[in-house]
């Protein structure tokens, strides 16, 4: 057969497959085949551990050293500045070479089994140390959140490349009948720095793109209908313009029409099963007080991971929760405790939820930021009462990981005194992406997309997949 | 390890004969040197491959070094930067990258060899090549082939017809037949315009007994003031226009869309595409220049600007200068330069150094905004001014600014000089530089020798920045907040004069440099100015500008300009270009599909006066543009993609021209062309990820709500959804070929976003207003306002069936009926009676034949 009609006959199939079993990736092939971009990617290199990613995201760089990385040294340093010899290389945001080290207020103490030390504002992720791959040694390029956060969720600084869950729902397309496969859900008290762009499907089809869900009004934008329309209307207003599409179909012959039918077939199962995925109300009263929900939705997080859990359970491929302010360049002490108390419960009690209803092994859960904070003090609000912070800092930082395909309860890598440089088992951005996709079962190295002469790919040039962080 | 030892056993032994402890015995370049770099070192520095621009085999490249400089000081080993490379006790990541590291004994002996004044016979070694030479297509100027034979010329109604009939014959395929003038009026309105036809327009293009109705039509089309702005839509895609600054700030860009207004007036009055090219790229150099010729230096005003707090300001300039270069390669040359931005190109012949050489044509280039009064203007603002500047000397005065600023002025620029002593006025310091462009500059000039405007600039930034050195009580008593206000509201009352971004020349040119690694803070060899050598010789000029850059993209031996720019017509026109990579033309492009006819169209254009709207008018009137765009059964095996264009190609319709559509069937699309970008409804909650000042939407009113898409405000923090979801481009790169996705977000939106359910109820007004009285002859003006073409029975029949379950839900709940028209008495029609047509529009600004150009 001709590879060309074999090839638009296969994808055309699988596209119809798709439609019925996923929103992602309408008339990709076809698209990709017609304007000579290569053939999609194949669907899976290796076997799989995870089928679905939630990505808690932390927006502004969480302080490794008064989170994940006790560094009980640095109090006889208090106060004083660094030497220049470990300074020289350092690129600061706001803070100068020269400013003095703050030792961490915090205190930490072994939990679990694997004994792995977390602050002690994390007291319900402390129970959960065991299940979780506490890597120390996460570096990255860049020292400005824009372009850190386009870093870590598109694999490069420059804005415009897809985003991670844009690449996996393009690798492996989406489970759900009537949800999209690529999810996001914002809180917290800030914008995050690189706004849509940590969620863009950048030069992939704006099939993959991520799609927020609303904290208030429609969940999906766009998703009642007209007031006055109501679900006999709506199903009739379905009805006839399948009808009169396919009459135009039948006349053209396009068998695009049909793409824009399924799509409309798909927005209304959406219709019905967005409101249903939102509606909490029938989660058992346990379940509510695990995560912390409250009547009165004064923590958003809380409600957020247990719909992370929901999406996941209906299929959803990649999960985005951001939640922000960590940029904490003043009063650190207090800002930190505030967004502990907001995520902290609810991060823990996502990972007991899964792992009970035996999903966390098909499930990946990556806690990270864009970057970490410095050992140095920024001290430069004229007020005396504000408390004093930290400045950006790439060079080291703090990220775990949990369930599909990971080894959960190990502490990986390491820094030194300060927590200013790693000292063994560097892992960058790119090698975090990379193994992130290995546990999806995709080498990173093939999930690739042609786009303007080059083949791109979600860790650029570089990136390994981690053989330590696996189980 | 052991094994090469051995191998370079003779040599070094005889070199190294004397013993360590005595002066070095003379080194031996052929015997010893020569063929140690063979067997390391020309792998990656030879002359097929020359890795961070270093080729060590032959003396004279040798001597000239790499892109980060000379590597060979002949009497200076410990200078010589080779040596610090090889040398494994020095650094841990030494050369060569692949197999052993070089032993102690290898080292030493280069090490002497450079000592003993690295000499280095010139009859060893091969010499360098000539000029890169390279047999891809698309680097020989195109030239016109004859037209090729055909079996039946009378299908061809221009030469463009013979090229593609010439290939169907080859193939045995005979081409569709014309589309039906419905089609075909719906086709090029929505091509040439952006916009369709209304049905007057199609009646009387349908029953035109002209022989040349179809020209007249395309004519028509090409005057109508809508053509340039159907045709700046790919233009701004491809600069990467949008309304704000890009990155976490994402501040408004007020002034803009003056250049956006340039590209539609060029291309409305059909600038000449080399003209075109001149002004955008060196407008500002011309003699003479008009404030239009700088605005059109605009182009290069759409780069992203970073202005988060803590950010290094050089660093984002040299990005801005790397992206222009970049935006060059990709806009008018169709390569994708900007990927030897860190090394030399991997596929096509263009080093690093190359692309360094054309970013220094835009290194100089500094960012200047012009004020630029619009009409009625300047009157008004020299009337008030006196006045206002008297209201705010007054201002200052009266909160005593006076007192307070030298000395911020004096504490500010000692942070400027030494940083890490005060870290209040080092983020002082710092931030001016972001959120006042040329404000670290401005501020070293002394008040007493700076512009007015530039005082108040500098002192709206003390004021409202002065709470980062004083705490809150000291500036509670300053009242400065209050003081703020105040001349905010002054301001308000007394703008100022609007202005023009542009680009201005330094007196004093920068140096520039390969950046090692892409990296600024790595600059490598110094370059000059120069083009691709691969392309067409630069115009020899003592000293070349950006106008010398121009006139090299436009000359008529530059290969790639004129075949890339007929390219993006025909994708615009048939959906995919000739090429179909039509941003990339480099080694790894596909191959043209009509090579001949591709180089003949881009002769044609450049002989044509590079006038855009005779191409244009070219390729619509031609047969090949005015097939059936239905897919043939014979077709879908041999030909899925259309590559052979036996048909036209039915093809979505762009995000912009999705809303112009919809607005326009309900007669209630606001026509004017240009002004500022508008701002209608956007849904709740959709900017909350915008930080600058953009995210303050004010919603616009009136006829505003109605304007084209192409002027709807874009942020790029948060573009609007319903550009999102049809496509439209992030405006962080060059765009030159936009997706064409289907999806269920897609749906949404056009089912229920309250613009387009609006629409929908005021096309059932403008149907039941109509002379049409039936529910059928109403089913069919609805439709032809839509669609542009009749119904056929069955669809008529299933809209009647439709209507009528519509009408029989409503007298369920005629409730609904006023939820749905909540008007009363409006002119006579009730809820009861639009409600049921509001369904109908619903469904028919749904279809896809709707959105979709046939």
């Amino acid at each position: 057969m001709d590879p060309n009609l074999f090839h638009q006959i296969h994808s055309r199939r699988r596209f119809l497959d798709r439609c019925a079993a996923g929103l992602g990736t309408i008339a990709l092939s076809q698209l990709m085949a017609a304007e000579g971009r290569g053939p999609a990617a194949p669907r899976s290199h290796f076997p799989a551990k995870a089928r679905n990613v939630i990505f808690l995201f932390m927006d502004g760089g969480p302080s490794h050293l008064d989170l994940y990385d006790p560094k009980p040294a640095m109090k006889k340093y208090e106060g004083q500045a660094l030497p220049e010899s470990m300074t020289k290389n350092l690129r600061l945001a706001f803070i100068k070479p020269t400013a003095k080290v703050v030792a961490s207020p915090r205190s930490f103490a072994p939990g679990g089994q694997s004994g792995t030390p977390l602050s002690d504002c994390m007291p319900h992720l402390a129970t959960r140390v065991d299940d979780i791959c506490l890597i120390r040694s996460m570096f990255t390029d860049q020292f400005n959140h824009h372009p850190s956060q386009l870093m870590l969720n598109c694999g490069s600084p420059l804005a415009g490349r897809p985003s991670m869950g844009a690449w996996v729902n393009y690798g492996l397309g989406s489970e759900s009948q009537s949800l999209p496969g690529f999810v996001v859900m914002r809180s917290g008290s800030n914008a995050p720095g690189a706004g849509t762009g940590n969620w863009t499907s950048g030069f992939l089809p704006s099939s993959f793109q991520g799609v927020p869900l609303r904290g208030a009004g429609d969940p999906v934008l766009y998703l009642s209908n007209p007031h006055g329309v109501n679900g006999e209307m709506q199903k009739a207003t379905l009805d006839a313009l399948r009808d009169v599409n396919q009459m135009n179909q039948a006349e053209t012959g396009d068998l695009e029409i049909a793409s824009r039918v399924a799509s409309y077939e798909l927005a209304f199962r959406m219709q019905q099963s967005a409101p249903e995925l939102m509606d909490i109300s029938k989660e058992p009263a346990h379940i509510l007080e695990l995560y912390g929900v409250d009547a009165g939705r004064k923590n958003p997080y809380a409600r957020h991971c247990l719909l992370a859990r929901r999406l996941v359970e209906r299929g959803v491929r990649f999960v985005q929760l951001m939640h922000g302010n960590w940029d904490h360049h003043t009063n650190l002490d207090s800002r930190m405790k505030t967004m502990c108390e907001q995520t902290d419960r609810p991060v823990a009690a996502l990972l007991t939820d899964l792992k009970r209803r035996g999903l966390l092994d098909s499930t990946l859960v990556v806690w990270g930021g864009e970057f970490g904070r410095t050992p140095m003090v920024q001290d430069d609000s004229p007020d005396k009462s504000d408390g004093v912070g930290r400045d950006h800092h790439p060079m080291a930082f703090s990220l775990w990981m949990a369930g599909g395909g990971i080894k959960g309860g190990q502490v990986v890598g390491s820094t030194d005194d300060f927590g200013l440089q790693v000292t063994a088992d560097r892992i960058h951005v790119h090698d975090l992406q990379a193994t992130i996709l290995h546990c999806l079962g995709i080498n990173h190295e093939a999930l690739t997309y042609r786009h303007t002469g080059r083949d791109f790919r979600l860790t650029d040039v570089a990136g390994k997949a981690v053989a330590k962080l696996l189980a | 390890m052991k094994a090469l030892f051995r191998r370079w056993l003779p040599p070094l032994f005889l070199a190294a004969g004397g013993g360590p402890a005595l002066a070095a015995a003379p080194v031996d370049f052929k015997t010893q040197i020569e063929p140690l770099f063979k067997e390391r070192c020309h792998g990656c520095h030879g002359g097929s491959t020359q890795l961070g621009g270093l080729r060590l085999d032959n003396r004279e490249s040798a001597l000239a070094g790499g892109y980060s400089g000379v590597v060979i000081k002949p009497g200076n080993a410990a200078a010589s930067k080779l040596i610090a490379l090889i040398d494994v006790a020095a650094k841990e990541k030494a050369m060569p990258m692949t197999g052993p590291r070089l032993t102690a004994a290898q080292v030493q002996l280069v090490r002497d060899w450079i000592d003993q004044g690295a000499n280095w016979p010139v009859s060893t070694g091969v010499a360098p090549p000539a000029k890169v030479k390279t047999k891809h297509w698309a680097f020989a100027v195109p030239s016109r082939a004859p037209l090729p034979r055909v079996r039946d010329p009378q299908w061809a109604r221009n030469e463009i017809d013979f090229f593609v009939l010439s290939k169907l014959e080859a193939e045995g395929i005979r081409p569709s037949p014309e589309a039906s003038r419905q089609s075909l009026i719906r086709r090029v309105s929505l091509d040439l315009t952006g916009l369709p036809p209304a049905p007057e327009e199609v009646d009387a293009f349908v029953n035109d007994v002209r022989s040349n109705a179809y020209e007249h039509l395309v004519d028509r089309l090409l005057r109508s003031r809508h053509y340039g702005e159907k045709w700046a839509r790919q233009w701004l895609d491809l600069a990467r226009y949008a309304d704000s600054d890009g990155f976490e700030k994402d501040n408004i860009r007020p002034d803009a869309w003056k250049w956006r207004d340039w590209v539609i007036r060029a291309l409305n009055d059909d600038m000449p595409f080399d003209r075109f090219t001149l002004e955008q790229m060196a407008g500002d150099l011309l003699p003479n220049a008009t404030i239009a010729q700088k605005t059109a230096t605009g182009f290069h005003r759409n780069t992203l600007t970073n202005r988060e707090g803590g950010v290094n300001v050089e660093e984002y300039r040299v990005e801005q200068v790397i992206d222009r270069a970049g935006t060059v390669g990709t806009v008018w040359l169709g390569l994708t330069v900007g990927c030897a931005r860190c090394h030399d190109h991997k596929y096509d012949p263009i080093s690093q150094r190359e692309f360094y050489q054309l970013t220094a044509f835009f290194n100089s280039a500094d960012e200047a905004n012009l004020e630029a009064p619009l009409p009625n203007e300047l009157a008004a603002y020299l009337q008030r001014q006196p006045d206002c500047e008297a209201r705010r000397r007054a201002l200052l005065a009266e909160y005593k600014v006076a007192e307070l600023q030298p000395e911020w002025e004096r504490k500010t620029l000692l942070a400027a000089s030494q940083p890490g002593v005060d870290a209040l006025y080092d983020s002082t310091w710092e931030v001016l530089g972001l959120y006042v462009d040329g404000g670290q500059e401005h501020l070293r000039i002394p008040a007493s020798r700076r512009t007015v405007k530039w005082n108040a600039k500098i002192t709206d930034y003390f004021i409202g920045n002065y709470s980062r050195v004083v705490n809150k009580e000291t500036l509670e008593k300053l009242k400065f907040k209050e003081l703020g206000e105040k001349l905010r509201q002054l301001k308000a009352a007394c703008p100022d004069l609007s202005e023009v971004q542009t680009l201005a020349e330094r007196a004093e040119p920068r140096r520039s440099h390969v950046l090692i690694r892409g990296d600024f803070r790595q600059p490598g060899i110094e370059v000059q100015r120069a083009g691709l050598s691969v392309l067409n010789p630069m115009p020899d000029e003592p000293r070349p500008s950006r106008l010398t850059l121009a006139k090299w993209l436009v000359s008529r031996d530059n290969p790639l300009t004129a075949r890339v720019t007929v390219n993006r017509a025909w994708q615009e026109l048939f959906g995919r270009g000739l090429v179909t990579t039509s941003e990339d033309f480099g080694v790894r492009a596909e191959p043209p599909s009509h090579p001949a006819l591709l180089d003949w169209l881009a002769v044609e254009f450049t002989e044509r006066g590079w006038s855009l709207k005779k191409l244009h008018r070219l390729i619509v009137t031609s047969a090949t543009y005015r097939q059936s765009s239905n897919t043939r059964p014979d077709l879908t095996a041999r030909d899925p993609g259309n590559a052979l264009l036996a048909r036209q190609q039915r093809l979505r319709l762009s995000a912009e021209a999705v809303r112009d559509v919809t607005l326009s069937a309900a007669g209630l699309l606001n026509l004017e062309i240009g002004g500022p970008s508008a701002r209608p409804p956007i849904p709740a909650g959709v900017l909350d990820v915008a930080t600058g000042s953009g995210s303050k939407w004010k919603e616009s009113t009136g006829a505003e709500r109605y304007r084209r898409g192409l002027y709807t405000l874009f942020l790029r923090a948060a573009p609007h959804p319903q550009m999102a979801n049809f496509d439209a481009p992030d405006s962080m790169a060059a765009c030159s070929r936009r997706e064409r996705s289907t999806t269920p977000l897609q749906a949404l939106n056009l089912l229920n976003d309250s613009t387009f359910f609006e629409a929908a109820q005021i096309l059932a007004t403008r149907v039941l207003r109509s002379e049409a009285r039936t529910v059928e002859e109403r089913l069919r003006f609805a439709f032809r306002v839509c669609v542009a073409r009749e119904p056929r029975p069955g669809e008529v029949e299933r809209l009647a069936r439709f209507y009528r379950q519509q009408v029989e839900i409503l007298e369920r709940d005629p409730a609904l009926a006023e939820s749905i028209f909540p008007a009363r008495d409006l002119d006579g029609i009730t809820p009861m009676e639009a409600a049921p047509w509001v369904g109908v529009g619903r469904l028919l600004l749904n279809l896809d034949e709707f959105i979709t150009r046939g």
